[in-house]
């Protein structure tokens, strides 16, 4: 028993000292904690993420602004009702100097509120909740990727423009589906058309036969739809599989088709969709990026990879400015604001409140491409309405 | 809504609801005769529609027939499945209490989505129909209704009726009914009741199992499937009266009527009408539609 006690006294001690001793090593390194998917549904999307990320820090020789990173990882579970928690472990638990997350737009609304009261750095590399870069906006909250507006807006100019007067949009009825086709609408109104039948149905739910109905019965020029994974797989197939893609074109933003082609199969062929990034770019820093990324980690990347590499580039150029000193927060900041991002996507700055203004693509479903068409809308800012910077 | 419209939709509604009682009825199997409150039975959903997408290229390259020959290999796996699992976990089950059954299946779901994840990934899935089915129907000028579809349904059909039989017309159905009610005296007339409520829960899984495979090309195949099933397949089963195969497959019709429709007319609450519907039936009858006796 004695023994016993003995031992688990030396070992508290070693414990205290090593934890000691890993503190004052630790402050030479910036913490970077990255809250996202790495279970569930998104899991796929998380991994591209943080392999983008880590991309980009590996290619400045594993130091932003002079200094090396120590990461911290939390599975998110895409669950709204942990949010809170996760995004504590990081700030308060790990101390993270900047926190990148995440996939879902429910759990990036809480993370956001979390990062407004504690003045924590936050970088969005995916969730398109318009909240985060219009109400919610903070000079400490930045995204690299889009707002749910954006990819919606541009295909309703290209809709328009392509001659459809009467469009049916059809979505989940939740946050990013209110947002995209709200996007999609003023877009489409711009050029000339109007949205006649406004169809959703409960997330989820992917029971699409009855809506379908709808949509025949309608006979509307064309149809919008903002779905995404299983749900964006099974709509298109069910869109094909009612005959309604012979008479009437379905639009969407990329995520209809984005990483799920290969289950699409011949029913996605030809749609046209818009998004950030597409197959076949002529950007020189998309081939270079691609052919390293390729090298790293024997995979293709995705937009989700070019968004977590942007989310580095970001933090790259804050922290160059500052010479790697987190404590001068405004410069910092400043420095993002006026950045110019080389990305894959083709180069990219910021809005006032911290959303990409980036050009907006056309792409045709080719193979299991997302062919680059053409420019949709050239330097496409979100209108950030209710940001107040 | 003209007439037209009307009868694609309810054709909508017949054919969700069928497919919903395949899955169900397995449930209702398992929950009313072995008394368990298997939470797991989405699993086997999401395990059916994983094994017809990696199966059919095995079977179409050995046996000929994709589609079909992973169907045939995919229900004796169920079947054997269901065996093992009765044997290792469910079987300690029966006299326990119903927070440890939950527990038990629980765990089930969540082993069963990480060895999914690990063996097949987390990418989306899409499992071609056979040949010969994969053309569709004109519907009245309205729009064109896939054949694999209406195969479905048809399938879905001929199983209620078949269970039906079972239970109603066999020795065996009156020896599972028997248990149901009186365990202990069934077993003292001198009936194998360990081996029943194992062949009983083989045959709910198998349903579950065979429900997924044949519901694959039409929903593809992706991660978290079964969960949503398997909340729309409880409601079924409590509304149509827990352990009654007739009442799943009128509540399944139900549901499937309210949901279709409830869809079209009033898409602000679809999402909660089918809870109101049964929150309506309990109220009115607590045991459900049809009561096992």
């Amino acid at each position: 028993m004695i023994f016993h006690r003995a031992m688990l006294v030396r070992a508290v001690l070693a414990a205290a000292l090593c934890t000691g001793a890993g503190g004052v090593a630790a402050q030479g390194k910036i913490k970077v904690g990255f809250m996202l998917p790495y279970t569930g549904t998104y899991a796929a999307l998380g991994t591209a993420i943080e392999n983008g990320f880590r991309l980009y820090v590996q290619e400045q020789g594993g130091k932003l602004g002079g200094r090396e990173l120590e990461y911290f990882k939390v599975d998110d579970e895409s669950e709204p009702s942990k949010a809170v928690d996760n995004i504590n472990k990081l700030i308060k638990r790990d101390n993270v100097d900047v926190v990148v997350g995440t996939v879902h737009s429910g759990v990036v609304m809480a993370m956001a509120k979390v990062a407004k009261d504690t003045n924590t750095l936050l970088i969005v590399p995916n969730a398109g909740a318009g909240a985060v870069t219009g109400p919610m906006c903070a000079p400490n909250i930045f995204r690299s990727s889009f707002s749910n507006w954006q990819p919606g807006y541009a295909m309703g100019k290209v809709a328009g423009e392509r001659g459809a007067k009467k469009v049916a949009t059809i979505t989940w009825k939740y946050a990013a589906g209110d947002e995209s086709v709200e996007g999609f609408k003023e877009g489409l109104k711009a050029s000339g058309g109007d949205v006649v039948k406004e169809l959703t149905l409960p997330f989820p739910n992917v029971e699409f036969q009855a809506l379908l109905t709808e949509i025949a019965a309608t006979k509307p020029d064309a149809v919008y739809a903002f779905f995404a994974g299983g749900g964006a797989v099974k709509f298109v197939k069910d869109y094909a599989a009612a005959g309604l893609n012979k008479t009437i074109p379905l639009y969407g933003p990329g995520f209809l088709t984005d990483g799920t082609l290969e289950a699409q199969g011949a029913a996605a062929q030809g749609m046209l969709t818009t998004l950030h990034y597409a197959d076949g770019l002529d950007v020189p820093k998309d081939k270079a990026f691609r052919a390293d990324y390729n090298k790293a980690y024997k995979t293709t990347p995705d937009v989700y990879a070019v968004q977590g590499y942007d989310a580095a580039q970001m933090l790259g150029a804050g922290l160059a400015a500052v010479n790697g000193d987190v404590g001068k927060r405004t410069q910092l900041v400043a420095a993002i604001e006026t950045a110019h991002i080389d990305s894959p996507r083709g180069a990219f700055t910021l809005s006032k409140a911290h959303n990409p203004v980036q050009d907006i693509y056309l792409r045709k479903v080719v193979g299991t491409e997302n062919r680059y068409e053409g420019v949709a809308v050239k330097a496409l800012a979100d209108p950030a309405k209710g940001c107040g910077m | 809504m003209d007439i037209a419209v009307f009868l694609v939709q309810c054709l909508n509604a017949v054919q969700y609801g069928l497919l919903l009682f395949l899955v169900a009825s397995g449930l209702t199997l398992i929950f009313g005769i072995l008394g368990v409150i298997n939470l797991a039975h989405g699993s086997f959903y999401m395990i059916g529609a994983y094994l017809a997408y990696a199966l059919a290229p095995w079977a179409a390259a050995h046996l000929g027939a994709g589609f079909f020959g992973a169907l045939a290999i995919g229900l004796v796996l169920s079947i054997v499945f269901g065996y093992v699992l009765e044997w290792a976990f469910v079987s300690y089950l029966y006299q326990r209490e119903h927070l440890q059954q939950v527990l038990m299946t629980y765990g089930l779901i969540l082993v069963f989505e990480e060895l999914r994840s690990i063996i097949v990934g987390d990418d989306v899935h899409g499992v071609a129909p056979p040949a010969w089915l994969s053309g569709s129907v004109a519907l009245g000028g309205v729009m064109s209704y896939p054949v694999y579809r209406l195969f479905m349904s048809g399938v879905c059909i001929a199983i209620a009726l078949a269970l039906y039989a079972v239970l109603t017309r066999t020795r065996v159905g009156m020896a599972i009914r028997a248990g149901a009610t009186n365990r202990e005296m069934v077993q003292s007339l001198g009936v194998d009741i360990r081996l029943l409520y194992r062949i009983v829960f083989a045959a709910g899984v198998a349903l579950a199992v065979f429900a997924g495979m044949i519901a694959a090309p039409v929903s593809s195949v992706y991660p978290g499937m079964g969960n949503q099933v398997l909340i729309v397949s409880f409601v079924v089963v409590v509304i149509g009266g827990i352990g009654s195969i007739r009442g799943a497959l009128l509540a399944s019709l139900l549901v499937g009527f309210v949901d279709t429709f409830g869809k079209v007319f009033i898409p602000q609450i679809a999402g909660i009408l089918v809870y109101l519907l049964m929150a309506l039936i309990l109220l009115w009858r607590p045991e459900g539609l049809f009561r096992t006796s």
